[in-house]
């Protein structure tokens, strides 16, 4: 009796314990609920690249990749949920997917020894791996975002935003609330004048803010909206005549179903990015031929290209690479967690190895170190064109103002170190 | 007229525009409310799920299409036909009485003479089960809704109304949108519509007699389950109302679900059980609010609409528990 309670015992183990014949990918989606429609075509495209380096590579350096997907619906507590029933499966990074989800898990995360990679949201100055040891936030993050917008309009406007009306509307949310404080830095410095206009959630309803608009007239505005609010926002700017060509979104406010609500009325808002657009890539034609065509494509393949897609397709791109880099450094294939994050913080990307992954200029070049996490905070602008139906962009991935992001990236993981006993450092 | 002064008119006539599509999500429960006793949680998923019917038919959309291909491993999606918007709002229509006779079917008639609470946590249920066969059938991405209604604010009204300012180049003229208009028509004619069918129609002052009282209703020979299936119907319609108003604004989303949040303050101002209520309630808490985020708004940060209009609500709950215009609730002991 007692061999059989301990075969059962070992047996119960055994079953429990990670599998560490594959590569663990979690996939925190949201397919259902309120943002459903963002979440759908970030989910695909995370998990088509996966698929597409196992049907067409082996996996990575030769092990299979294997993706975890939970449903978070864009619920905090679900997320957390989600992280503590698949951590155990051997996961090597999360992308959490939400900045609440985020926040929850760093300390969680950090003390399981498994790297958090929440590109363009999340903590900001988690960009400071010397105090956020597990948590990376590269390629940009909403600092980047934000000056990345004023320095666009300085170029449109001779370097000079003095006197110039910039009007902020914003998710009223820990997310929304992330570039406040340096528009305001920046406000100091280039002598624009700034008002600031918060939506509560969801933001169907915002009349009363775009008479504001109307009433004070500013000569551009910023939006760090999620969801709905963001096609009610472009469909009140199209409503009270606002030129959409000085309206300008943050990456989460620029995806094709923002604005196709507004129909034609949307032609030539824009949107800040830190990725290409659009389906002219060789990547996605070994998608089409590897994944979509053998019926293995995670949703209908019916998103590819889309601008949320692309941003899944580019999160498991630089996931993959670093468990590449990982397996280098580490000279094996079955990475662990630990490991993984040794590989997110050696992580290189330049232009060539973009371009032999089929992915030519689809990203900045940009190297990841101990002291920064964040990468280069190199900012794009997309523009809508509503006629094609489809997103360009118009500029280059350009420089942001690294002196005011610096300081405050600086200043807040400072405090963040102290409430909690961190000592700076590298590992 | 000083600018203020124009200025805050024009958030008045914003707030009653607002007001109207308050009050239309809140019509749809005081309807479900009056003849049955049941608070209908649903109520906002219901212009969700009518709304995405409507789009899904216009558009020619073959239902269930990701579970029909997933299963035969076939890849249909569209039938290759659009139907035309009034057609397309028939069917709808259909969809929703079809819908109204499943809830009192499989639903309501299980639970005859059960607790308010009860038949209120059935119709969570019964939200959650539609958000989840509203996706299943239509899918969860945005849907443009185009039914020809105008949008965008009225260069008439701009135009005509832009010498109040007395030559102030600042003001425009008042900013009101089409859309609302719209919507404030079809409003009012949706209540002279539902007050006279409810008065003047055999079927109506059944309805009536069925809130009053089931059981006398019954031994007059009033069919419950025909009355409740009508009014689960015509609750569908004013959902599909309130679901396009509100979807030609933000497209056809699973957020459209949460305008029901709109309606509670509206119900706790004007009563559970009020037709007219529900629209003087709805353009209270519109003008309300406007009013207040325009004045009080930018000394305390914004962002004041959402709570303002539950404190608008319970502050006159305190005086009318009843709401202003709600049955007044007597118990006798």
């Amino acid at each position: 009796m007692k061999l059989k309670f301990a075969s059962m015992a070992l047996g119960a183990v055994m079953a429990a314990a990670p599998a560490m014949a594959d590569l663990v990918f979690p996939s925190l989606s949201y397919r259902t609920g309120p943002y459903a429609a963002g979440g759908i075509p970030f989910a695909d495209g995370y998990a088509d690249y996966f698929t597409l380096l196992n049907e067409r590579d082996g996996g990575i350096g030769g092990v299979p990749a294997r993706l975890l997907e939970c449903e978070t619906g864009y619920n905090t507590q679900k997320g957390v949920e989600c992280y503590e029933s698949t951590k155990g499966e051997g996961a090597l990074v999360y992308q959490p997917l939400s900045t609440g989800i985020t926040y929850q898990l760093i300390p969680k995360a950090t003390a399981d020894d498994i790297p958090i990679h929440s590109m363009g949201y999340g903590r900001t100055s988690a960009a400071n791996g010397e105090v956020f040891s597990h948590v990376f936030n590269y390629p940009g993050n909403y600092w980047n975002g934000a000056s990345g917008a004023i320095n666009y309009l300085l170029e449109a406007n001779g370097g000079d935003l003095s006197g110039k009306k910039i009007a902020l509307v914003y998710h009223n949310s820990a997310y929304g609330k992330e570039p406040i404080r340096t528009l305001e830095e920046l406000q100091k410095k280039h002598g624009y004048e700034l008002s600031l206009l918060p939506v509560d959630h969801p933001g169907q309803e915002q009349k009363s803010q775009w008479l504001q608009i109307r009433r004070e007239k500013p000569d551009f505005v910023l939006m760090w909206g999620w969801g709905v609010m963001n096609q009610v926002a472009v469909q009140e700017a199209a409503n009270i005549r606002f030129p959409m060509e000085n309206f300008i979104g943050i990456w989460w406010s620029g995806a094709e179903h923002d604005v196709l609500p507004a129909g034609d009325k949307a032609n030539g808002y824009k949107a800040l990015t830190f990725h290409n657009v659009g389906r002219d890539f060789p990547i996605f034609d070994d998608i089409q031929k590897y994944v979509v065509d053998t019926g293995k494509a995670a949703g209908a393949g019916d998103q590819i290209g889309n601008v949320l897609y692309n941003r899944g397709m580019y999160a498991a791109m630089l996931a993959a690479e670093a468990a590449k880099t990982a397996q280098e450094i580490h000279g094996t294939g079955e990475i662990t967690a630990s490991q993984m994050r040794d590989g997110m913080e050696a992580l290189q990307i330049d232009e060539a190895k973009m371009a032999a992954l089929g992915m030519p200029n689809f990203g900045p070049a940009f190297d990841v170190s101990c002291q920064n996490h964040g990468g280069p905070g190199l900012v794009g602008v997309t523009q809508w064109d509503a006629a094609n139906k489809t997103w360009s962009l118009i500029s280059d991935f350009a420089a942001t103002d690294g002196e005011v992001i610096g300081a405050l990236v600086a200043e807040d993981s400072a405090a963040y170190a102290a409430e909690n006993n961190i000592e700076a450092g590298c590992k | 007229m000083p600018e203020s002064l124009l200025y805050g008119t024009e958030v008045v006539l914003n707030g009653l525009m607002a007001g109207v599509l308050y009050a239309l999500v809140a019509l749809g429960f005081v309807l479900i409310y009056k003849a049955s006793g049941i608070f209908n949680y649903a109520q906002g998923v219901m212009a969700l799920f009518s709304a995405a019917t409507l789009v899904g038919i216009m558009k020619g959309q073959v239902p269930f299409a990701h579970l029909i291909n997933a299963a035969l491993g076939t890849e249909i999606h569209h039938f290759g036909w659009h139907v035309p918007a009034v057609l397309a709002i028939l069917l709808t229509m259909g969809v929703m009485v079809l819908l109204a006779w499943a809830v009192q079917k499989f639903v309501f008639r299980h639970l005859v003479n059960q607790e308010p609470i009860i038949l209120f946590m059935a119709t969570i249920g019964l939200a959650y089960f539609l958000e989840g066969f509203g996706d299943l059938m239509w899918g969860s991405d945005i849907k443009t809704l185009d039914v020809g209604l105008p949008q965008g604010g009225s260069f008439w009204i701009e135009e005509n109304t832009q010498w109040l300012g007395m030559g102030n180049e600042n003001f425009y003229g008042f900013f009101l949108d089409q859309l609302d208009l719209v919507a404030t028509v079809i409003a009012a004619i949706l209540v002279v519509a539902l007050v006279l069918f409810s008065q003047y129609t055999k079927q109506g002052r059944a309805m009536r007699a069925v809130a009053d009282d089931h059981q006398a209703a019954l031994s007059v020979g009033i069919s419950l389950n025909f009355i409740w299936v009508m009014v689960w119907s015509v609750a569908g319609f004013v959902a599909l109302v309130a679901g396009i108003m509100w979807g030609a604004k933000s497209g056809v989303q699973f957020s459209l679900s949460l305008i029901a949040l709109k309606a509670l303050p509206v119900l706790m101002l004007g009563g559970f059980t009020s037709i007219p209520g529900a629209i003087v309630g709805g353009l209270i808490i519109g003008v309300g609010e406007k009013l207040f985020e325009f004045t009080v708004g930018p000394l305390v940060g914004g962002a004041t609409e959402n709570w303002f209009a539950y404190v608008l609500a319970l502050v006159f709950l305190v005086f009318r528990p009843q709401g202003l215009f709600g049955e007044k609730i007597i118990e006798r002991v």
